[in-house]
């Protein structure tokens, strides 16, 4: 039994492929590439600021990410205010919000501004750079057993272009004109024109230029991400052997890759038509008593090209929480994730279609109705990998020996969350349905339960699971408790209604639905929105506390709290830069190996070859010995 | 005084809170709990999955029936109806797998929580199984698109022959309306020619245009097809409908269209819900500026007779005497329309000293 060598498994072990062995790294090679990563002299500004640690950096993502979710919350505890009580004063704002409030009232066009910003910052500084730039950056070589990724130093500028962009985004709240305003997706004439609304002057630049600098940040990233989990792989871990997690990263990556330049073009573009009168997105416009230049310009070319981004986007948020939700999933259920190659299957599917959907967010937009055809049926096909995830994560729960800690029940919010807000997509994706449902309440209910609270809970599910491998100390399981059953609470509550008002035709981005006689009936509902969505933001609190008490107060974590199989808790519970002390492990058998039948404990780590569990080895194991 | 109220409660309430919070770390050390992997929160945990099963689900289920009859909005055109049909149809069927899935995900959490010496049933894949929930839903979304897809193909088709046509602008903020007056064809217009007296921007060079006519409320004859031009003059509006079914975005630089047969008259309507005072109501669903909410246009269905009555009072644009004087001199200044050097069109008036006949311009698609 030579344990150096990468077993090859045969294609009927669980979930596992034939691969070629890996190379074994020579001692002397890897003695030195340990002796490389050894910096015990460093400066503190490099360690903790301009630090390549893959550790370090992500949590400066996290931390960035947190401060975004609480400007994106409170922006929307601002709009929801408006909403909620249209006739109401906010006066006592003022000192906050200075010139606009006017006369006691938000100004319509900061309302506008807000709900931009709010989109903007949830999508892609929360959903985007906080949760994939978070985990992506701390699982990955962890998980796949690397000291460190491909390139650190690129790793170092991914977060600093996210954070210039963040600086940049933000001081875009506090200039004259008001920040960009014409809704995140940002859609021209409307973004193209100060003359249509002030947000389109100096907050739109703004908003462009730090847009670039996050798609910069973006794909210094995922090329990275990309690079080490092809590469970095210990030995052993072919790439069935990964967890899902590193599965959902890489495939994140690839779709932020291919994707987001197209973002940028159009940002280019719109760029042009701004600044150096271009008319790519622009034609036949009167404006302010006087006519332009323009023509021949398409505005619909714009939201071809965004939502060419715009789609694969949301699989960008979705995908690394589906990933945790798996990995969390199994860990706590005591057992093998469900159908693993079936959930490597399906992420694939995701990946590839998701690129072919974005015309189903164009069905009235103008698009030729042929092409909307063409779209539904392939929006009818992104919808099946997606329940085949759901329906192996329920597989996975049954039968199972669920252990309810706080990171447990945010996935099993992720789940019911995703599978409520994933299921009206069946109606926006019908484009006869579209006619009616396009831009109302219902899609905003639909988008904000699919993406962005599922994309939430696996956010909090990663952090409440990964924080003793973070920080070296637990979080505050009670606390944990409370927090996730406020959240989902406040989260159905807030939008069912929405659900609604919208299929009674309520249009979004209304800062005032009291002028229509068939919207003024909602009084009642908008305002129960509102205080369930406030309330749900102030919850959040709790958890705010709970992470930064724990940080430095909370119980000191053991080497394996969660008595899980992946590489990351192999490492000692303070671990440097490099990872790990010594050699890094060699990988054996895949992570799921919870609760085997003949195995002394319910779990065994991958680092423990088949050679020393004779007596739970399944019999296509048992030539691996 | 309020605000310090507020702040007091506040701050006794995070002080509760903090007390609340030191407690229960100090018996969970003092009670051994803390260095235990599974405690009682395991038990509560699992049965709060049951309670938010049943009472978030009958929440559900009771606000769904209470809101009801408000949510549903009144069909009032025919494609409507079939829309409607299709939405509850599908709705019933995600709501079956709604269901299905909630009380499989919380009721499995509940019995499968963790018990002392229990083990998990080591159970990696089932292909076959993959297969099967791979299909099922595959042929439903299948069945649910194509009937969509039908639907779609119908109300996109082209309008019929007989369709009353009239063309919407969407402008920030408020939408206008233009008729084609008795030659039933809508004239040119040019965005270049527009200003405060000529709001479309009429080009009265050519003659089909001179009888068009501009109107305050959109009215629609009941029972017959009735076909919408869309134009955007300066950012993205969508003409949205709600009781019609309908909506298409105007797009500035490219007519839109959507066609469509009223079913339900206003005063019918007025009747069938009791309100007097109800109207049919035209929203712009696309944000155009700091205004968007208040885009607005009273939309009425007439009996046909009611509407020839109203077409034929209506005066055409050759005769607003505003128009034609913002007419004559934006197309001086500009070299558009009449007497006008720039371009192919004016250049044939030019040869020929005529007006010519409705180019095929884009305006009139």
């Amino acid at each position: 039994m030579d344990i150096n060598l990468s077993p090859g498994l045969p294609s009927s072990a669980g979930g596992a492929l034939p691969t070629p062995a890996r190379p074994v790294v020579p001692a002397v090679e890897r003695a030195h590439i340990h002796e490389h990563h050894e910096h015990p002299e460093q400066h503190w500004l490099f360690r903790y600021v301009f630090s390549q640690d893959h550790k370090v950096i992500a949590k400066q993502f996290l931390v960035t990410g947190m401060f975004w979710a609480l400007v994106g919350g409170a922006l929307s505890s601002l709009f929801r205010l408006q909403l909620g009580w249209p006739e109401g004063t906010m006066e006592w704002l003022k000192p906050l919000l200075g010139k606009w409030i006017e006369g006691g009232k938000l100004s319509p066009e900061f309302y506008l501004g807000l709900v931009t910003l709010h989109g903007t910052i949830m999508v892609f500084f929360v959903l985007t750079a906080g949760l994939s730039g978070t985990f992506s950056n701390f699982l990955i070589p962890l998980q796949i057993g690397a000291r460190d990724m491909a390139s650190g130093f690129m790793n170092m500028l991914s977060y600093w272009f996210f954070f210039l962009s963040s600086v940049i985004m933000f001081s875009s709240l506090f200039i004259e004109t008001g920040p960009a305003a014409s809704g995140w997706t940002i859609y021209p004439p409307l973004s193209a024109l100060p003359q249509a609304i002030s947000g389109s002057g100096l907050g739109m630049t703004l908003w462009l230029v730090s847009m670039a600098i996050f798609i910069v940040s973006q794909l210094l990233g995922s090329v990275n991400y990309i690079a080490t989990i092809i590469n970095l792989r210990t030995r052993g871990m072919s790439m069935t052997k990964l967890p899902l997690t590193i599965w959902a990263f890489m495939l994140t990556a690839v779709l932020g890759t291919l994707s987001f330049p197209v973002l940028l073009s159009a940002c280019l573009l719109l760029v042009f038509d701004r600044s150096f009168g271009t008319s790519f997105f622009l034609s036949d416009i009167y404006i302010a008593g006087q006519a332009l230049h323009n023509e021949g310009g398409s505005p619909v070319l714009f939201q071809h090209l965004f939502w060419f981004l715009g789609h694969p986007e949301v699989y960008i948020i979705i995908m690394p929480a589906m990933g945790i939700v798996s990995e969390v999933m199994a860990t706590n259920a005591r057992k093998p994730i469900f159908g693993y190659r079936a959930m490597i299957g399906s992420l694939l599917g995701i990946s590839l279609l998701s690129f072919v959907v974005w015309g189903h967010h164009m069905f009235v937009t103008g698009m030729n109705p042929f092409l909307g055809s063409v779209f539904v049926f392939l929006t009818l096909m992104i919808a099946v990998p997606s329940a085949v995830k759901t329906f192996n994560w329920l597989a996975t729960l049954w039968r199972g020996n669920i252990r309810f800690t706080a990171a447990m029940l945010f996935s099993i919010g992720f789940v019911s969350l995703f599978v409520s807000g994933g299921l009206t997509g069946i109606v926006l994706g019908n484009a006869s349905l579209d006619i009616q449902m396009h831009n109302t309440y219902f899609l905003v209910a639909h988008f904000h339960l699919v993406m962005g609270s599922a994309a939430m809970f696996g956010m909090f599910a990663g952090i409440y699971h990964w924080f003793p491998k973070m920080f070296g100390r637990m979080m505050n399981e009670p606390l944990g408790y409370v927090h996730f059953w406020l959240t989902l609470t406040g989260a159905y509550l807030t939008f069912v209604p929405m659900h609604y008002i919208g299929i009674a035709g309520f249009p979004r981005r209304y800062y005032s639905w009291t002028g229509f006689d068939m919207f003024s009936q909602f009084a009642d509902m908008n305002k129960f929105i509102s205080v369930a969505a406030i309330a749900v933001f102030f919850a959040q609190f709790i958890f705010l506390f709970n992470f930064f008490y724990s940080i430095w107060r909370g119980r000191r974590a053991t080497q394996n709290p969660w008595h899980a199989n992946t590489l990351e808790w192999t490492t000692p519970i303070e671990l440097g830069h490099g990872n790990w002390p010594g050699e890094i492990p060699a990988v054996y058998r895949w992570p799921y190996d919870y609760s085997k039948p003949g195995a002394e404990a319910d779990f065994i780590p991958q680092t423990v070859p088949f050679s020393q569990t004779a007596s739970s080895n399944q019999p296509y194991e048992k030539e691996l010995e | 005084m309020t605000v310090f109220i507020v702040f007091l409660i506040l701050a006794l309430l995070l002080l509760v809170f903090g007390l609340l919070f030191r407690l229960q770390i100090l018996t969970s050390i003092f009670s051994g709990e803390s260095t235990r992997d599974i405690g009682p929160g395991n038990r509560i945990n699992a049965s709060l999955m049951l309670v938010f099963l049943v009472g978030g689900g009958g929440w559900l289920v009771w606000s769904a029936v209470s809101s009801y009859a408000r949510l549903n909005v009144p069909v009032a055109s025919v494609h409507g109806g079939a829309i409607d049909r299709l939405f509850w149809v599908t709705m019933g069927i995600l709501g079956v797998a709604f269901v299905l899935v909630q009380v499989f995900l919380f009721g499995y959490a509940f019995k499968y929580r963790y018990k002392e010496g229990q083990r998990a049933y080591f159970y990696s894949h089932n292909n076959r199984l993959e297969v099967v929930w791979t299909l099922i839903p595959a042929i439903v979304f299948a069945a649910l698109v194509f009937t969509g897809w039908k639907q779609w193909t119908r109300i996109t088709g082209p309008a019929p022959k007989n369709a009353v046509v009239l063309e919407v602008m969407g402008k920030q903020f408020n939408w206008l309306v233009r008729y084609p007056g008795r030659d039933l064809k809508l004239g040119v217009v040019n965005y270049r020619l527009i200003d405060a007296a000529n709001d479309w921007g009429f080009d009265l060079s050519d003659k089909a245009g001179r009888d068009d006519f501009m109107a305050s409320e959109i009215h629609v004859p009941k029972g017959v097809p009735v076909l919408l031009k869309i134009r955007s003059r300066d950012v993205l509006h969508s003409v949205y409908m709600p009781q019609f079914r309908l909506q298409m975005y105007a797009v500035p630089g490219m007519p839109t269209r959507f066609w469509f047969t009223p079913t339900v008259s206003t005063d019918e309507m007025r009747a069938k819900l009791g309100k007097p005072n109800f109207n049919y109501e035209l929203a712009c669903n696309q944000v155009c500026g700091s205004s968007h909410f208040a885009m607005k246009m009273i939309v009425v269905v007439d009996e046909p007779d009611d509407y020839v009555a109203w077409f034929a009072a209506q005066s055409p644009v050759s005769q607003n005497a505003d128009l034609l004087a913002s007419y004559q001199q934006m197309s001086r200044q500009t070299g558009l329309g009449q007497g006008g050097s720039r371009g192919a069109r004016t250049a044939a008036i030019a040869e020929t000293g005529e007006l010519p006949a409705p180019p095929p311009a884009r305006a009139t698609l």
